[in-house]
C-alpha cells in the first residue's frame, strides 16, 4: 500500500480510528472495529468498580491487530492527564496517548493551556502524544513544536454528530501542519468524514456515530467508505469552487436556424 | 488474626496483615495483567505486585480499561 498514514514513524493502512465507548455490547463494539478496517482503537481508563467488576474489555480486542490508544478522558487538568497516561502505560499499553483535558462536562471542550502543559511533560517522558484540541491553529502549532505526533482538532463537540463545524479553522491547521491532522469528535455521518478527508485531513476518529447506530458494524463499513472516498478525492485533486457557471458542454455548434 | 485497614478505590477494606498486592487482586477477582495500581499515589509496576506488601493505612487506586473515544 502506497498511501499509508504514518504517525511517529509507524505506518497504518487505515485512516479511520475508532473509539470503543458507548456500545451496547462487546459484540457491537467488535463488529464496528472489524468493519471499520481500523488499525487504531481508543480506550479509556477508569477505577475498577469493586462491587461489580466488569469483564475485561481488552479480552475482546486483538492486540496484534489494533494499536490500543488509551485516552486521558476524565482528566480536568494537566496533572490528572499525566497521571492517567502513566497509569495506561503501567497497565501494559505502548506509550501512545490520546491526550484529552476537558474540565467542562457540558460541552467537553478541551482546555488548551492544560493540554499544552501535559503534552510538554508527556513528550519528555517518551510518550507519543496525540492531543485532542479545539480547532485552534495557534495551539496546534505550539503542540507540534512541543513534539506531539499528531494534532486532533474537533469538528464539533464530542458526541454531537454535527459534522465539520470548524471547517475554516481546520483548513488552516492542515495547511500549517508538520504532523498528521486527525479530525476527532462530532463526526456523525460518513459524509462528514469524507468532508474532513477531502479537505486534506490525514485521518478521522469516530465513536458515537458508530456506537449509537442501529447497526454499528454496518455504520462502520459506511464510514470506511466515506473516509476512503474523501481521501481518494483529495489525492485526485478537487476542482475549485466558483461563483459563476462554467459550462461543461461546448458553447458552440448549436442547431439554430 | 491481625488485620489492617486500607483504602481501595475510595472505600475502606479490611485485610489480613501481611497480604501482598497480588493476593489482594486475587481476592478482588481481578486479573493482574489487566489493571494498573497506584499505592499512595505511586504507580506500581506489574512485576512487583507479588512482592509488594501492603500496610495499614495504604491508599490504593486500581484502574482498568473501559470503552472510550
Amino acid at each position: 500500500m502506497s498511501d499509508q498514514l504514518i504517525i511517529a514513524g509507524r505506518s497504518f493502512n487505515s485512516r479511520l480510528m475508532v473509539g470503543t465507548g458507548k456500545f451496547s455490547s462487546h459484540a457491537a463494539m467488535v463488529a464496528a472495529m472489524e468493519q471499520s478496517g481500523s488499525d487504531i482503537v481508543t480506550v479509556a481508563l477508569r477505577r475498577v468498580d469493586i462491587d461489580n467488576p466488569d469483564d475485561d474489555m481488552l479480552s475482546h480486542i486483538d492486540r496484534n491487530r489494533y494499536l490500543l490508544l488509551p485516552n486521558t478522558s476524565g482528566a480536568r487538568n494537566a496533572e490528572e492527564a499525566v497521571r492517567l497516561a502513566r497509569l495506561a502505560r503501567a497497565a501494559g499499553c505502548e506509550p501512545w496517548i490520546k491526550l484529552e483535558v476537558t474540565p467542562d462536562p457540558y460541552y467537553l471542550l478541551p482546555d488548551p493551556i492544560e493540554t499544552l502543559k501535559a503534552a510538554e511533560i508527556l513528550v519528555k517522558e517518551g510518550f507519543n502524544v496525540l492531543p485532542y484540541i479545539n480547532a485552534d491553529p495557534v495551539l496546534a502549532k505550539h503542540l507540534q513544536e512541543a513534539g506531539t505526533v499528531t494534532v486532533m482538532p474537533l469538528g464539533a463537540p464530542i458526541g454531537t454528530n454535527k459534522g465539520v463545524r470548524t471547517r475554516e479553522q481546520i483548513a488552516i491547521i492542515i495547511q500549517q501542519a508538520i504532523v498528521p491532522v486527525v479530525v476527532d469528535a462530532g463526526l456523525g455521518a460518513p459524509s462528514h468524514a469524507a468532508e474532513a478527508m477531502e479537505m486534506g485531513a490525514d485521518a478521522v476518529l469516530v465513536n458515537t456515530a458508530l456506537a449509537v447506530a442501529r447497526d454499528p458494524g454496518a455504520m462502520a463499513a459506511a464510514f470506511k467508505k466515506g473516509v476512503e472516498a474523501g481521501r481518494e478525492a483529495y489525492l485526485a485533486g478537487l476542482g475549485e469552487q466558483r461563483d459563476t457557471a462554467e459550462a461543461s458542454s461546448p458553447l458552440t455548434g448549436f442547431l439554430r436556424s | 488474626m491481625a488485620t489492617m485497614t486500607l483504602t481501595v478505590n475510595g472505600e475502606p477494606r479490611e485485610l489480613k496483615a501481611g497480604t501482598d498486592l497480588a493476593q489482594l487482586l486475587q481476592q478482588m477477582q481481578l486479573n493482574a495483567d489487566c489493571v494498573a495500581v497506584e499505592c499512595n499515589h505511586l504507580i506500581l509496576e506489574r512485576e512487583t505486585f507479588a512482592t509488594t506488601t501492603l500496610n495499614d493505612g495504604d491508599s490504593l487506586e486500581v484502574v482498568q480499561f473501559v470503552g472510550g473515544g
